[in-house]
């Protein structure tokens, strides 16, 4: 008590010698204080709500969601809900097709972007800034240009003719993983020249007398490359990698155009589930569709069982994803 | 002299050739993966493509174009709309990433939970679950009820009854601005993820010698907000516009790239008008993104 005394009265002797100005200075830094925490913790709120919401309307029965008085916290705990929802998604077989496509494209992905980005970083050739320029291209093109054609492709597949002499037809490459490591080997999978761009920036950001050094030891391209860059790209190839796993996760771009709609699939599971719950609502009560209550109840539940492998990844590689982002020095 | 001249032009063919066997599958990739495509789509866009045993084309000229743009009852107007839509939300996503950022780079407790919060929506709200919040049709209707039969009102919509008196004079607009944005924040917010972190590590490498040397000579926070904190940060500014124009142009629940979608493979399977239209969405985005970027690189400061 007799110190925070003194110091209260330091604080009024030095507010006295300052005319008023600390006092002022005082008040007005708290006063800031609070205005940020208010607007921050406001924003937060505002991001998270939803996911929050989601919680907790995914552990209520279905008359909780009709009692007015209930507004978070579920008066019949069940979790009925996620059983029911993951019954429906297929959720173990659907999770792990996802978990084998999310990684099988992000490292194919990683692999390839990283060749191509290093050789733009480091190398000249001719025609390099009409290549790059390309590069620039892809991120730019909607994918939804050349969507027709490429699913087109992918159902009559043929190099140069071989398939259609050897079996008699083209290939159908669709409903198999085959077009996506396609697509990845060739750099044109999703959001594939960001992470050429960014795995470029990189690149040129590490000194050159490393590599130098290497080949006056007598140690030849590639091998320079695999030994020397590539662990110093290290936190870039991290980086890049967890964004195409989690991109890819909930992606219903490509998943749409590869897979037929009931591929065992997460993103293509979600986006039936509405459908597939009304059947099973009429063959188990004999009601003619699930109410929109219960419905938009379910669907929550859906995405929370999605998203819930995406928030522990974030949760152990946070670091990951948002140290090496701020230290790529992305520049024009 | 010869010699010496020769033994140069070797190891530049060489570096040229390991250039491009490095971005080989990238080439590869670029030609099958896209060239191909691109104008296999070109060619769609003007012929009418039938898929009856086997994919066929016969040439139609412009019809698809004329289809497009004189017949289809929801394709102008949704072009136009998000186009609008663009010119309201990039400026209000650069602003607030740019807040956000500002208030991120000054040192209180939470600031890393802080950012990690504001850095989840890029993980989260991505490919298939944008369009499950906005587009469910469930979700939509009963907020329709909701809001029929509540009688309370938004803050926002009881203080636009106020301040906007008259619907043409200027000031109205602009509060009409205003609001759209405030009643948008949530979008944003989400949107701004990765605006935020590249505006905050562009921040982080404004040496603080250079404030204190502005504080020293008498500048206030405002002043030196305006002569340093935003010349310092510009280049990053038109890394972010083009950013958030991509990105708003290629999100999953875009107006027109669900409107493709329904006239090609999700729906009617009619090839020639879907390429058609997206023909045009590309050529509108590039054009967007040129304006924007042209305009906005005269301006930006490169400090070296």
């Amino acid at each position: 008590m007799s110190k925070m005394g003194t110091k209260f009265k330091t604080f009024r002797e030095r507010n006295k010698k300052s005319n008023g100005y600390l006092l002022r200075k005082t008040s007005f830094s708290i006063g800031y204080k609070i205005v940020r925490f208010v607007l921050l913790f406001g924003l937060c709120f505002l991001i998270l709500q939803p996911l929050l919401n989601k919680i907790s309307i995914s552990f209520m029965e279905e008359r909780d969601l009709y009692d007015s008085t209930i507004n978070v916290i579920p008066r019949h705990f069940t979790t009925n809900n996620f059983k029911i929802a993951s019954n429906l998604m297929e959720y173990w077989k659907s999770l792990g097709n996802t978990l084998w496509i999310s990684l099988l494209v992000s490292i194919l992905q990683i692999i390839s972007c990283t060749l191509v980005g290093y050789g733009f970083a480091r190398y000249k050739f001719p025609f390099k800034g009409l290549w790059f320029a390309m590069v620039v291209l892809v991120i730019v093109i909607p994918p939804s240009t050349i969507q027709s054609s490429l699913y087109l492709n992918f159902r009559y597949f043929d190099i140069f003719g071989i398939f259609q002499a050897i079996g008699g037809q083209p290939l159908n490459l669709l409903d198999s993983f085959t077009p996506y490591a396609l697509m990845c080997l060739g750099c044109m999978g999703l959001k594939n020249g960001l992470y050429i761009y960014m795995l470029r920036q990189f690149f040129r950001g590490i000194p050159k007398e490393l590599e130098e050094a290497a080949y006056v030891d007598g140690c030849g391209k590639f091998k320079t490359f695999l030994r020397i860059m590539l662990p110093d790209a290290k936190p870039m190839i991290t980086s890049c990698f967890l964004f195409s796993f989690v991109w890819q996760w909930t992606d219903s771009f490509y998943s749409g155009m590869f897979l037929s709609s009931d591929y065992a699939i997460l993103s293509n599971k979600i986006a039936r589930l509405s459908e597939v719950l009304n059947s099973f609502v009429k063959a188990t009560t004999g009601l003619d569709k699930a109410s929109t209550a219960y419905a938009s109840a379910m669907i929550g539940t859906g995405t929370l069982l999605i998203i819930i492998p995406l928030i522990i990844v974030y949760l152990f590689a946070q670091k990951g994803f948002v140290e090496s982002l701020s230290q790529s020095g992305i520049k024009m | 002299m010869a010699r010496k001249n020769k033994k140069k032009k070797t190891l530049a063919f060489k570096n040229a050739v390991a250039g491009y066997l490095f971005i080989a599958p990238f080439i590869i990739g670029f030609i099958m993966f896209m060239i191909i495509p691109l104008i296999q789509s070109l060619r769609m866009s003007f012929s009418t493509v039938e898929l009856e045993g086997g994919l066929s084309m016969t040439w139609a000229g412009i019809e698809n174009y004329r289809q497009a743009f004189l017949v289809d009852a929801e394709f102008v107007p949704n072009l136009v709309q998000e186009l609008l839509k663009m010119l309201t939300n990039v400026p209000a996503t650069l602003i607030f990433s740019f807040f956000i950022a500002l208030l991120l780079n000054q040192n209180f407790k939470g600031r890393g939970a802080v950012r990690a919060i504001f850095f989840l929506p890029v993980i989260l709200s991505s490919g298939v679950i944008v369009g499950l919040e906005s587009g469910n049709t469930l979700l939509a209707d009963m907020k329709d009820a909701i809001e029929k039969s509540s009688t309370d009102a938004s803050i926002t919509s009881v203080l636009e009854s106020i301040l906007i008196t008259s619907e043409s004079s200027p000031m109205s607009q602009m509060f009409e601005y205003v609001f759209d944005i405030i009643n948008s924040v949530y979008d944003i917010a989400i949107a701004s993820g990765i605006q935020i972190i590249i505006f905050l590590s562009a921040l982080q490498t404004i040496s603080p010698s250079m404030f204190e040397a502005a504080k020293i000579e008498g500048c206030t926070a405002w002043e030196s907000f305006w002569k340093i904190t935003l010349p310092m940060v510009s280049s990053m500014i038109l890394v972010n516009i083009v950013y958030t124009v991509i990105d708003f142009f290629l999100k999953t629940d875009n107006a027109v790239m669900e409107k493709i979608d329904k006239v090609g493979i999700g729906g009617a399977m009619d090839y020639g008008q879907a390429s058609a239209m997206a023909w045009i969405y590309f050529l509108c985005v590039i054009v967007a993104l040129g304006l924007v970027s042209l305009i906005i690189s005269r301006r930006v400061y490169y400090y070296e």
